[in-house]
């Protein structure tokens, strides 16, 4: 270990550690006498100025004459420098807390311009069934039911054919497949939701109104229950609809998560159970679930937060026709994010629009309430590890 | 040693064998039923998600000509293009990145710099994934309760705004993350040559965390070039060309979603061209983040 | 290259429990083990030493199949349990793999109570009523010598034990299922000093049922637990042979020269 002492601005010295693949960390020419490269830094030289140690290096180029007096230079640096610290400190600080003012201004808006609905209506509005714009009569169940049904439906279909996804692309895939798979389903995460909802229209409205729900209500037409569930027009708009396209959409949000989760299963942790003779299956189920249940379960919620608060995927194909009448799941219905969709631009300012932006409230609490339990949830699983571990 | 005697006579052993082989054939089963279920999976998902990129491709691929972008939105059963929207868009794209990219790095590195542990910074990362998770047709209505109503209009800059508030926790997310993969022993040795800390953090590990908050910006611009529902009651939409963001501007999503539930023909195919060139759009932006995170 | 078996005749040879016969190792183009013959005693303590990527590891995965989760790993010749050729065996290798338990350098506890990670793999081959599963749990913690430590905590997380613990509740799980030999792939690395003296009994215990094959690269805990040891270096097996005889007066130069510390 040789000591140097000195400054240099001369990149050579990056260079040539970058070169002989020496690990260094880098200082950049800043027009001042910090530059250079650094390995092995001792507590005892941290804050010795200037003073760095070079293991294995050439001769350091170029060193400024010693007479050059450092302190002099330094001066108003350190004055500068503080000053500057103090002030990159603050306006860093300032970006933080304008997330936190960002929330509470966001929740203090939206209940600000809902309160005239929910000096009226109270808590009430959550199971008030009545849509008037024309008489000033409003109540949010009809919205609620559809968002919560749609991301119900949603999930249902989601976790199971994401949980299949994950298990293909860790244990079964080829390995030529692995990759262009997995980057396939990443990529298709990117994809906006616009998309998902203009085909789910276009495309696959008909194709399930033609396919699925005509021949279902010719065969439970007069069932009593059953038929109610599958009637309506058949034009594949609803409930079901808007469900199957947010899972189609969601899928590769879960998938992905999983798939990393499981990827960072210990190999050895599998080989253990493959070694007493468990089959993949087993091993998955039993093993690797089980050990990565929490981020199993973050992805989960993910996917429900994208569902909750998903607009276009919902708004193209849910119908937006305020009724509950029927429990039909092929009737046109509506969902919080379309409803705000369809006619907040449009409403006239007062209760209309105070009671849009209840319901915009509602599923901001929704989704608040849905990342929280998971956090709680969460942090219930790392503890009960903490104290195992 | 061929010729020693082995153990596999015994006749124990031997039984045991028997009792499991028959007690494995019915795991076996379950096994294969699994993996075959699996299998399907990959095939349903795959299968859906080709057909959606099939159907915008091919559907949107043949409505392409010179005239989208030359031309603004037609009025139903005319000729046009989508010109208006698509400058539009990226008008508010780009200033929502100038705005909200700068201010998302900066907390990010606070939370990954300053005090990681320190209650602010925890609270920050908390109501960050809680922005994150938060419904974008809910920021729109933030939007328009604390622009669009105080300046009485509709404005593109209103759009930016929203748009800029969706970039800021997917920036701070990345930025942080990048910067906590930094080794400290690289800001160490830069104390240690008696840096400030704020050329540390930014000529330093800034530097060095380079490629991945530049990823993470280009997947914020990815995010809100298809973002509709926060453009819907803040830009809202325009039909004609503009560079005046303090009005309603014209913009690609909220255009393709008029256009779509449109009963009219020619609007309903340049929706499905405009779905295509953002579907082209955020999938290209994707691909380059990942190549730009890769090279490093 | 060919052992040299047949130089040192030992005419109280216990029976052979596993025979390795012209074995080929290959990850993707890298050819890791070259041309292994071997014949593993019954009811002894077989080591494997040799310098790191020597092929002492693979080899003991062959043994188990354990390879075969790897898509670009192959193996060609024959390993012989029994008799049975594992290689070209009908069976299942999960039920091969039954009859071969395994430890590895680091303790894997499942993700379970202390409990069901003995009872895991007992379940998946058999059938026993809860008495009789209880039972079998605390047989192989006693086995392991970790009953009197656990006995009371035998609900709690598997990773609330201590290092030496879990790899002891590891090797239990490993004797549970009632295996015929026993792969140990070095099971101190990871454990201080008094935990390993603990395995190391626990091994000597172990070898009046089980042949036991371990792989390691500390040569006293060779000379310590092995009746028989195996040198190999770049994927040959240089010398196999009584412990005692390979430690004192090996027959080969490379081997004198690795267990005396002159090697590279």
């Amino acid at each position: 270990m040789k000591e140097t002492e000195g400054y240099s601005s001369d990149s050579n010295l990056s260079s040539f550690c970058h070169k002989s693949g020496i690990k260094c960390g880098f200082l950049f020419h800043d027009g001042e006498f910090y530059s250079g490269i650094i390995i092995g830094i001792s507590d005892g030289v941290r804050n010795a100025r200037g003073v760095f140690m070079v293991e294995a290096l050439l001769s350091p180029p170029a060193l400024p004459p010693a007479s050059l007096p450092p302190t002099s230079r330094r001066k108003g640096g350190v004055f500068s420098n503080t000053f500057s610290d103090l002030l990159f400190g603050v306006v860093t600080r300032g970006a933080a807390l304008l997330t936190l003012a960002l929330l509470l201004g966001i929740l203090l808006s939206l209940f600000i311009g809902a309160w005239p609905a929910i000096e009226r209506y109270g808590l009430g509005f959550l199971t008030h069934n009545a849509w008037d714009p024309v008489r000033e009569d409003f109540g949010g169940m009809v919205m609620i039911y559809g968002t919560l049904m749609t991301s119900a439906i949603a999930l249902l279909i989601a976790v199971p054919v994401s949980f299949g996804i994950a298990l293909f692309l860790t244990e079964l895939s080829p390995a030529w497949l692995k990759r262009p798979l997995g980057t396939a389903i990443e990529l298709l995460a990117a994809v906006p939701s616009i998309v998902y909802g203009m085909w789910g229209l276009m495309v696959f409205g008909p194709v399930l109104a033609r396919y699925v729900q005509q021949p279902l209500q010719a065969w439970l037409g007069d069932t009593p229950f059953f038929g109610s569930l599958v009637s309506g027009p058949p034009v594949g708009i609803g409930i079901l609809s808007a469900g199957i396209i947010l899972s189609i959409m969601i899928i590769p949000f879960i998938a992905s998560v999983m798939r990393d989760v499981f990827d960072v299963t210990p190999p050895l942790l599998k080989e253990s159970a493959y070694g007493l003779g468990a089959t993949t299956w087993e091993v998955i189920w039993k093993i690797v679930l089980p050990y990565t249940r929490a981020g199993v379960l973050g992805g989960i919620m993910l996917g429900l937060g994208r569902a909750l608060g998903e607009t276009m995927a919902v708004t193209f194909v849910i119908g937006n026709m305020n009724q509950l009448r029927s429990p039909s799941l092929f009737e046109a219905a509506n969902s919080i994010t379309s409803a705000l969709a369809n006619e907040f631009a449009e409403a006239a300012p007062g209760m209309h629009q105070a009671a849009l932006i209840y319901l915009g409230l509602i599923l901001f609490l929704i989704t608040f309430v849905v990342l929280v339990f998971s956090r709680l949830l969460l942090l219930r699983l790392q503890k009960n590890e903490g104290t195992r571990a | 040693m061929n010729a020693l005697p082995d153990s596999s006579t015994n006749p124990e052993v031997s039984a045991n064998h028997k009792a499991r082989a028959a007690f494995f054939a019915r795991r076996k089963r379950i096994n294969q039923a699994a993996l075959t279920l699996s299998l399907a999976a990959m095939v349903f998902g795959v299968f859906w998600l080709m057909w959606i990129l099939w159907e915008t491709l091919w559907l949107g691929f043949g409505g392409l000509s010179l005239t989208l972008f030359t031309q603004s939105t037609p009025p139903p059963n005319d000729a046009g293009g989508l010109a208006n929207a698509l400058f539009g868009s990226f008008l508010m794209v780009a200033a929502a990145t100038f705005i909200g990219a700068p201010i998302g790095v900066l907390s990010g590195i606070y939370l990954a710099e300053y005090h990681p542990r320190g209650a602010l910074a925890v609270t920050v990362r908390f109501v960050n994934d809680l922005l994150l998770s938060a419904p974008s047709i809910v920021i729109g209505l933030f939007v328009y309760a604390i622009i669009v109503i105080r300046f009485q209009r509709f404005s593109g800059w209103a759009g930016a705004a929203a748009l800029s508030l969706i970039v800021i926790p997917v920036v701070i997310r990345t930025t942080e993350n990048m910067l906590a993969l930094i080794p400290s022993s690289l800001r160490e040795a830069a104390y240690a040559l008696g840096a400030p800390k704020w050329k540390v953090i930014l000529h330093v590990t800034l530097n060095a965390a380079r490629a991945g908050v530049i990823t993470g910006i280009l997947l914020a611009v990815a995010r809100i070039s298809g973002e509709t529902a926060p453009l819907l009651f803040t830009a809202l939409n325009n039909q004609f060309w503009t560079s005046d963001l303090s009005g309603p501007t014209a913009n690609l999503p909220v255009t393709i979603f008029q256009f779509a539930m449109s009963p009219y023909e020619n609007w309903q195919q340049l929706a499905w061209v405009g779905v295509f060139l953002i579907t082209l759009a955020v999938l290209g932006l994707n691909i380059l983040a990942r190549l730009l995170s890769r090279h490093k | 290259m060919t052992l040299i078996m047949t130089d040192t005749p030992t005419p109280s040879l216990p029976p052979v429990k596993m025979s390795v016969r012209n074995l080929d190792f290959y990850y993707g183009k890298f050819h890791a083990l070259k041309n292994i013959n071997l014949d593993i005693p019954a009811n002894r303590v077989t080591a494997f030493i040799g310098p790191s990527g020597c092929g002492k590891s693979t080899l003991l995965r062959a043994f188990n199949r354990m390879y075969e989760l790897y898509p670009d790993q192959r193996a060609t010749g024959e390993i012989l349990l029994d008799g049975e050729n594992l290689l070209t065996s009908r069976q299942d290798v999960a039920l091969i793999r039954a009859r071969i338990g395994m430890v590895f350098q680091k303790p894997t506890p499942f993700p379970m109570s202390i409990f069901d990670n003995i009872a895991f793999g007992v379940k998946l081959f058999e059938r026993l009523s809860l008495i009789d599963l209880e039972e079998r749990v605390e047989w192989a913690l006693k086995k392991a010598a970790l009953w009197e430590e656990v006995k009371d905590k035998l609900r709690q997380g598997g990773a609330s034990l201590s290092g030496g613990q879990q790899q002891r509740l590891c090797i239990a799980r490993g004797i549970a299922i009632k295996p015929e030999l026993l792969l140990l792939d070095e099971p101190c690395s990871a454990l201080d000093p008094i935990s390993t003296a603990r395995v190391e009994e626990l091994i000597a215990e172990l070898k009046k049922d089980y042949t036991v094959v371990i792989v390691t690269h500390n040569m006293q805990q060779a000379a310590r637990v092995s009746d028989y040891t195996a040198y190999m270096y770049l994927g040959d097996l240089v010398e196999f042979g009584e412990t005692e005889q390979m430690f004192f007066k090996p027959n080969r130069r490379e081997t004198e020269d690795y267990i005396t510390g002159r090697f590279g």
